[in-house]
């Protein structure tokens, strides 16, 4: 294994620079170095300038999404020597303004998200307040898979609906109104007007790129089209019992 | 400028807790929420075990205010964790109402599991990702509160100090480099902690001590910043925690001989099974000290990074792994490429926790006017030299619930439900009690990266990295063993008489007693 490996990584500065270009650094190539552990060893040690998020470098604060070799990835858990000997390509995720460098503006999910009510609405909520409400395991099961969105922004920039159609509410906004809607005692058309919209349901057209491209195993897709037969049942019914 | 009733300066369990607190009891209110990341990047994400809070029909309040009083090497402050203890089933409940999901018993009502320190099961969990959900469900949560403003990644540098009353803060937009003033009737410290100031820490690079500098710098005491928490089990390299929850679940800690060898610690004697406050489940300080004398026996083995002991899981089997501790799994694959089910995973102590803070009262309010704290931030105290595991999140929930809803001079404290009231027909009864340490939220951020950075270099002319790396090298070699019993407490200005206060069941414990 060489001792080191070449990091091409995209520079950007939108506001004095016409298009971005790729800066090729060698970094140290260890077994245990993510591609993460690169970029800090070029910001700590070769170029301060360089900028990039990253937080908890475990895979669950969702910070350091990026394009590896031209793939979504959180770089905290993609490491340097599966792409040995190189060079690796880091580019900021697709489908996303650049506001320098590898950082992102992700302002436009941040917006969509609370349209689709992302918090729980019980049916029975009559202000008790001091009890349990029981669930069994099979209802947390239900709905568990889609609470475990990081908000890592993979699925979007993986999703050719949303590199073309801006107002797509998106796989992981779907995905977390899901959560909601699955939840024991909520009523799952609390979101029918949101949803079922050609901003919303309707704009996927089943890639599943989303799903391929999550780090934590929620099925964006799969949560879409289930919404979409329940929007569609609902719409077959008659009006006075929608 | 901008002005609102309340600024928060985090936007981590503590902040948000607080945030939603202010405007639930006063929805007249603006409340600005100024974080360095996105609200769903703070450092709560990463916190796995649980969180401590009686609702088991065989507990107490009195025995987890003892386990917390213990925990603490009976250095905490005994009314706050009296009120601690009280608030942390409310706090549960209410994330539980939120829809945070909670592990479940087959019959519906929230599981609890042992932890390390507790005599009693009364550690609420999300599987192994407690605080992420914890997190998620405040972010989603505060969503539909449009009084609460956010600024996300933006950057405090200053509190406005006017004639000793803090009045807002100056922040700078990170995207844009713009500054601004964001003014107030009250400032909530909720920054969490500062464990980047260590080379090996479970802590995110966010979280570096802005809200301790800040209060600081304005004059605001700082008290216990000695009392550092090391969690013994940490993976190498990355520092990466795994959680106490895989002892509590009966992981074993064994030395290079594969011996239990915290039993040659005083620390219980070795069971199959997990017993209580024993062994693998004694307090996180003892256990890491035990580790740096086994080091110095040489009964550690070498790697590349550091001495290492191993925690076996093997004996679990994968559908206890699976189910109770995937997140310790797919740590494990991912960053350290083994796998639990089948081989030992390396730790090592790792620097976890700050137990000081800015001093605050049992309210939240600091010794500055106007200027509130909660969460890692905070010291109010109920983690004395050492906090028991599951304390730190419910605590930065009650002290984030406290100060969140005091500003608008409104009574925060209300009376805790015990175990024993009565059961409403819609649920199976359980009470649940965990504190959250919410206030284990962070600050600091990715593009923090063009202006803190970059501003440090233009000052100093150098790279803060080696100055992170050097100093606290020394400090963590030993494990804090040096902050188990401290000469003395700091005083830091108002300190708040605690000891000759009264249980309800009794007088105060002033003298410490065995583990087990």
């Amino acid at each position: 294994m060489p001792d080191t490996i070449t990091l091409q990584v995209a520079r950007y500065r939108p506001e004095s620079e016409s298009a971005p270009t790729l800066q090729e650094y060698e970094v140290p190539l260890r077994e245990e170095w993510a591609v993460l552990d690169g970029l800090n060893y070029v910001k700590d040690h070769l170029d301060g300038t360089l900028s990039f998020r990253w937080s908890c470098r475990m895979g669950i604060c969702g910070s350091c999404g990026m394009t590896v070799n031209g793939d979504p990835a959180l770089t905290c858990g993609t490491f340097l020597t599966d792409y040995a000997p190189g060079p690796v390509r880091v580019e900021p995720l697709a489908n996303f303004p650049v506001i320098r460098d590898l950082v992102v503006e992700i302002d436009d999910f941040l917006h969509k998200l609370p349209e689709v009510k992302p918090w729980l609405v019980r049916d029975d909520d009559g202000g008790v307040d001091d009890v349990e409400f029981l669930q069994t395991p099979e209802q947390l099961d239900a709905y568990k898979q889609y609470s475990m969105c990081i908000n890592c922004m993979l699925c979007y920039s993986a999703c050719p609906v949303y590199g073309i159609e801006p107002d797509f509410l998106g796989p992981a906004a779907i995905a977390l109104a899901q959560r909601y809607n699955l939840a024991p005692a909520t009523s799952a058309h609390q979101r029918l007007d949101v949803l079922a919209t050609d901003a919303g349901v309707w704009a996927c057209t089943y890639v599943g790129e989303c799903t391929r491209a999550c780090p934590k195993g929620v099925d964006p897709a799969g949560a879409i089209q289930r919404y979409k037969l329940t929007a569609a049942a609902r719409t077959l019914l008659p009006w006075g019992k929608r | 400028m901008a002005d609102h009733d309340v600024v928060v300066v985090g936007g981590g369990g503590a902040g948000l807790r607080a945030a939603i607190a202010i405007v639930q009891a006063r929805p007249e209110l603006s409340v600005a929420v100024v974080s360095k990341v996105y609200p769903m990047r703070s450092h709560t994400v990463s916190a796995e075990g649980g969180a401590a809070g009686v609702i088991a029909g065989d507990d107490s309040l009195d025995e987890h205010a003892y386990d917390t009083v213990s925990g603490s090497d009976w250095l905490c402050d005994q009314d706050a964790v009296e009120a601690f203890v009280e608030e942390a089933p409310r706090e549960l409940l209410q994330l539980e109402h939120w829809g945070c999901p909670w592990s479940r018993q087959p019959d519906g009502e929230v599981a609890v599991r042992a932890f390390g320190g507790m005599k009693k099961m009364r550690t609420w969990f999300a599987a192994d990702k407690t605080g992420f959900h914890l997190l998620h469900t405040l972010f989603q949560t505060s969503l539909r509160y449009p009084q609460i403003v956010r600024y996300d990644e933006w950057y405090v540098t200053t509190l406005l100090v006017d004639d000793g009353r803090v009045e807002g803060v100056v922040g700078i937009e990170l995207a844009t480099g713009r500054i601004e003033a964001i003014t107030g009737r009250a400032v909530v410290l909720c920054t969490g902690g500062c464990g980047r100031v260590f080379p090996f820490t479970t802590n995110g690079n966010i979280k570096t001590g802005d809200g301790m500098a800040l209060a600081y710098r304005a004059g605001a005491p700082l008290k216990d910043m000695e009392f550092v928490q090391y969690h013994p089990t940490g993976l190498p390299f990355t520092g990466i925690l795994i959680t106490e929850a895989a002892r509590a679940e009966g992981g074993w800690l064994l030395n290079k001989d594969g011996y239990r060898y915290l039993q040659d610690y005083d620390l219980g004697a070795p069971s199959p099974t997990p017993v209580m406050r024993s062994m693998e489940l004694g307090p996180r300080d003892r256990i890491s000290q035990a580790f740096v004398h086994e080091q110095e026996k040489g009964n550690t083995v070498d790697t590349p990074y550091g001495p290492v002991v191993y925690l076996d899981l093997r004996h679990l089997g994968e559908k206890v792994i699976d189910a109770k501790l995937p997140f310790v799994r797919e740590l494990c694959r991912q960053y350290e490429r083994i796998d639990p089910v089948h081989e030992l995973i390396p730790v090592r102590p790792v620097q976890h926790y700050m137990m000081g803070g800015v001093h605050t009262d049992i309210d939240g309010a600091t010794g500055l006017a106007g200027l509130f704290a909660a969460g890692e931030v905070a010291c109010v105290s109920i983690n004395g030299a050492t906090g028991s595991a599951p304390t730190r999140c419910p605590s930065a929930w009650c002290s984030a619930a406290g100060p969140g809803s005091r500003p608008p001079s409104t009574p925060w404290r209300t009376p805790m439900p015990r175990a024993s009231r009565p059961r409403s027909p819609t649920s199976g009864g359980a009470w649940s009690t965990t504190c959250w340490r919410a206030a284990t939220v962070a600050s600091g951020s990715p593009t923090c990266a063009p202006t803190c950075s970059t501003r440090w270099r233009a000052a100093s002319g150098s790279s803060a990295t080696p100055i992170r790396c050097s100093p606290a090298s020394r400090s963590w070699a030993s494990c804090g063993s040096g902050s188990r019993r401290p000469p003395s407490r700091t005083p830091a200005g108002r300190s708040t008489p605690s000891w000759s206060r009264r249980w309800s069941s009794g007088s105060c414990w002033t003298s410490p007693r065995r583990w087990w």
